[in-house]
C-alpha cells in the first residue's frame, strides 16, 4: 500500500464477497471513516465544534436573535450596564454590545476566513512547485520564503494598511474588510510552505509518483491529482491553526486602530476605544475580547482534534 | 566558520536591501503624509507648501528618494523625525532601552515558567495535572494578548485597592509622575506588562517543551542510559532535558519578531515610553523616517538572532555542522 487515499475522494472498500466473515476479520473501513471515529473520541475537539457551530449560527442569522440595529445610536441610554435588554450592556453611544458582538463576528469570521484562503493557496503553491521541482526554483523560493520570514510582521501590517487605507481606492473603501484580510494572508503563507514543500519532497520519491512520470503525465497531472491529494491532510491542520491566528491578528489591527474602520464593528474594533471607559463601563471591554477568545479556542481544540484524526500513522494501528 | 559567517553576511544584507525597497516604496506611495498637516492650513501658501515639500525632498520620484536615503543610511544618517525633527535614531536610541528592559524580563520569566512545566507535564504524560496544563496552554494561546492586558488592568488597577488607597498597581509608564526615580517603582510599574507577555508566551512554550521531552524519552540513548544502571534524575536531567532543550533555543530566536509585535500591544496599553508605542505614533503621523529606522532595526535583529541560534545550535548539539 503505497499511496494513501485523501479523505475526501476515498471511499470504503467492497469487502471480498467469496469469503465468509469470520468473527476476526474487521470491518474495512475508508481513511475518512477513521478519521472521523478518532475525531470524535477527542472530547474537547467536539466540544469545540460545538462551540464554534453555536457562534456560527448565532453570527449568520444575527437579525433573528436581536431587535436592535448594530449602528444606530441612542444617545440618552450609553453605558447602560448589562440587563434584561440590553445582554452585553450597551456601548459609549448607547449602541447595545449583543447586536454589535454578533454582526462584528461576522466581519471577524469573514476576514479569518479570507485571510487563511489566501495563506493557504499561496503557501501550496509555493511549497508544491519548491518541493517537485527542486534545483533553482527551490532556491529562489525558499530565499523568498526566507525574506517575507524576516519582517516584522505586525509593524508591516500596519504600514500597510495605513497603505491602504489613505489610497482611498474605490474597491477598498474605509469599513470594507477584504483588503485587511488580503494583506493579513499574504504575510501568514510562509508555514504552509515549509510545510507543503516537505511532504511534497517526500511524496516525489514515492513509487506511484514515480509510476505516473513514468506513463507521461504532465507535472500539472502529477501535483494536482497525485502529489496534492496526500498533503491534503497537512493542510487542513494548518488551515485550522491560520484560522485562528488570523482572527487574532485582525483583532489585535483593528484594537490598535489600523484594522477594519468604525462605524462597521468587529471584534478588535468594538475594543479599541474602551480602555478609557473602564472606570465606568468595564462591560464594553470584556464580551467582545470573550468573543475572540471564546471562538479562537474552540479553534485551536478542533485543529487539535483534527492533528490527531488525520494522522496516517495513527489511523494505521486504530 | 569564517566562510559561513561572511555568506550569511551577505545574504543578510541582500535581505535587508529587498526589505528596505518594499517597505520604502509602500511608505512613499501614501498619499499626504506629513504635508496634511499644511494642506488645510490657511496661513499656508501656494508657494510655502511647495516650498516645503522641496524642503522635505518628496518633490523626487521615489526610486532617486529611495536611494537618497540609502546614501545618507550609509553615512550613518537615519533622517530627520518630521514630527520631533530630532534625528530617527536618536528617537530610537532614547526608547530601546525601555523595550529591551521590558522584553528581557518577559522572556526570562516566559522560559522560567515554560521550561519546568512542560518537563513536568511530559514525565506525568496523561496524568491529570498534565491534562489541566496542556488545556490551560491551549486557552493561553487563544488568548488575544491584549485584551488581556485590559483585564489585568480591570482587575488590578481599577477594581482592586491598594490597602493605603489609589489603585493595587500601577497600569501605565514606566514611573510615578512627580517622584524620583526608585527601583521599587520601576517593578511595581513593570508588574503588569510583564505578566501580560510573559503568561501568553509561556503558553505556547509549554506546548512545544513537552512535546520535545516527550520525543526525546523515547529515545535509545535514554534507554541505553537507564540500562546501564543510572539513577532516572540523572537519566532525565543529564540525557533527556539536555537534548531537549535544543529546539527551544531554536524557537526563542524565530519568535523574536511576535515578541517585537508584543511590545506594540504592551506599550500602547500600558503607556510604556519603547519602540513598539513609537512606532505606533509614528504610523499615525506617517513619519516615514522614524517608520523606516524601526522597521530596518527590528528586520536586522530578527535576521541576526536567527544567525545567532544557528551558531548556538552548532556550540551545544555537536551532530550539527554549519555548511
Amino acid at each position: 500500500m503505497t499511496e494513501k487515499s485523501s479523505p475526501q475522494s476515498s471511499s470504503a472498500p467492497a469487502s471480498s464477497k467469496n469469503s465468509a466473515p469470520s468473527k476476526l476479520e474487521q470491518k474495512p473501513r475508508s481513511f475518512g471513516q477513521l478519521a472521523l471515529r478518532q475525531f470524535l473520541q477527542h472530547r474537547m475537539a467536539v466540544v469545540g465544534l460545538a462551540i464554534l457551530l453555536v457562534i456560527l449560527i448565532l453570527v449568520i442569522f444575527a437579525p433573528l436573535f436581536t431587535q436592535y440595529s448594530p449602528t444606530d445610536m441612542v444617545l440618552r441610554d450609553r453605558f447602560q450596564p448589562p440587563s434584561a435588554s440590553h445582554w452585553f450592556g450597551t456601548d459609549d453611544l448607547g449602541r447595545d454590545m449583543w447586536t454589535r458582538v454578533w454582526y462584528g463576528g461576522r466581519i471577524s469570521l469573514s476576514v479569518g476566513l479570507l485571510s487563511m484562503a489566501t495563506a493557504i493557496a499561496i503557501g501550496t503553491l509555493i511549497g508544491l512547485i519548491s518541493g517537485f521541482f527542486g534545483g533553482w526554483s527551490d532556491a529562489i523560493l525558499m530565499r523568498i520564503t526566507e525574506i517575507f520570514l524576516s519582517i516584522p510582521r505586525l509593524f508591516v501590517l500596519i504600514v500597510l494598511t495605513t497603505f491602504l487605507r489613505k489610497l482611498d481606492l474605490p474597491w477598498a473603501r474605509a469599513g470594507s474588510f477584504w483588503p485587511i484580510a488580503l494583506v493579513i494572508g499574504v504575510l501568514a503563507w510562509m508555514t504552509v510552505a515549509r510545510l507543503v514543500r516537505g511532504d511534497t519532497m517526500s511524496l516525489r520519491q514515492q513509487e506511484f509518483v514515480q509510476a505516473a512520470v513514468m506513463i507521461g503525465a504532465s507535472n500539472r497531472r502529477i501535483l494536482f491529482r497525485h502529489i496534492l491529494p496526500n498533503v491534503t491532510s497537512s493542510i487542513i491542520v494548518a488551515a485550522t491553526l491560520g484560522l485562528a491566528g488570523a482572527i487574532i491578528t485582525e483583532s489585535g489591527l483593528s484594537y490598535l486602530g489600523f484594522g477594519v474602520q468604525l462605524p462597521t464593528p468587529t471584534w478588535g474594533n468594538m475594543l479599541s476605544n474602551t480602555q478609557n471607559q473602564m472606570t465606568t463601563a468595564p462591560w464594553t471591554a470584556i464580551f467582545p475580547g470573550m468573543m475572540i477568545f471564546i471562538t479562537v479556542i474552540a479553534i485551536n481544540f478542533i485543529g487539535d482534534g483534527l492533528r490527531d484524526a488525520l494522522d496516517p500513522y495513527r489511523v494505521e494501528r486504530g | 566558520m569564517a566562510e559561513y559567517l561572511l555568506r550569511r553576511f551577505l545574504q543578510a544584507v541582500f535581505t535587508l536591501l529587498i526589505i528596505s525597497m518594499i517597505i520604502f516604496g509602500l511608505i512613499s506611495a501614501v498619499p499626504g503624509g506629513i504635508m496634511n498637516a499644511y494642506e488645510d492650513n490657511p496661513d499656508i501658501t501656494k508657494e510655502d507648501y511647495a516650498r516645503l515639500r522641496a524642503k522635505y525632498g518628496l518633490d523626487d520620484p521615489v526610486p532617486v528618494r529611495y536611494v537618497k536615503w540609502l546614501g545618507n543610511l550609509a553615512q550613518g544618517d537615519w533622517g530627520n523625525s518630521f514630527v520631533s525633527k530630532r534625528p530617527a535614531i536618536e528617537e530610537i536610541g532614547d526608547r530601546l532601552p525601555n523595550t529591551l528592559l521590558l522584553m528581557g524580563v518577559s522572556l526570562f520569566f516566559t522560559l522560567a515558567i515554560a521550561i519546568p512545566l512542560g518537563i513536568y507535564s511530559a514525565l506525568k504524560q496523561y496524568s491529570v495535572i498534565d491534562l489541566v496544563l496542556t488545556t490551560l496552554a491551549l486557552a493561553g494561546q487563544s488568548l488575544p494578548v491584549f485584551w488581556f492586558g485590559l483585564l489585568l488592568i480591570i482587575v488590578f488597577s481599577v477594581s482592586l485597592q491598594a490597602p493605603g488607597g489609589g489603585p493595587l498597581l500601577p497600569g501605565s509608564g514606566m514611573r510615578t509622575p512627580g517622584e524620583a526615580f526608585n527601583l521599587w517603582d520601576l517593578i511595581r510599574h513593570m508588574i503588569l506588562p510583564v505578566t501580560m507577555l510573559s503568561l501568553v508566551s509561556a503558553a505556547g512554550y509549554m506546548r512545544y517543551m513537552r512535546a520535545s521531552m516527550l520525543e526525546v524519552i523515547h529515545k535509545d540513548y535514554v534507554r541505553t542510559a537507564r540500562g546501564k544502571g543510572l539513577p532516572e534524575n540523572l537519566v532525565m536531567t543529564r540525557h533527556a532535558l539536555r537534548n531537549a532543550l535544543i529546539p527551544i533555543i531554536t524557537l526563542v530566536g524565530l519568535d523574536l519578531p511576535y515578541l517585537f509585535g508584543g511590545a506594540i500591544f504592551t506599550e500602547t496599553i500600558f503607556a510604556w515610553p519603547g519602540i513598539g508605542r513609537l512606532f505606533f505614533d509614528a504610523a499615525l503621523k506617517t513619519d516615514y523616517p522614524v517608520l523606516m529606522a524601526v522597521l530596518m532595526i527590528f528586520s536586522a535583529l530578527i535576521i541576526v538572532s536567527s544567525v545567532l541560534v544557528d551558531l548556538i545550535y552548532t556550540a551545544i548539539d555537536p551532530r550539527i555542522t554549519l555548511s
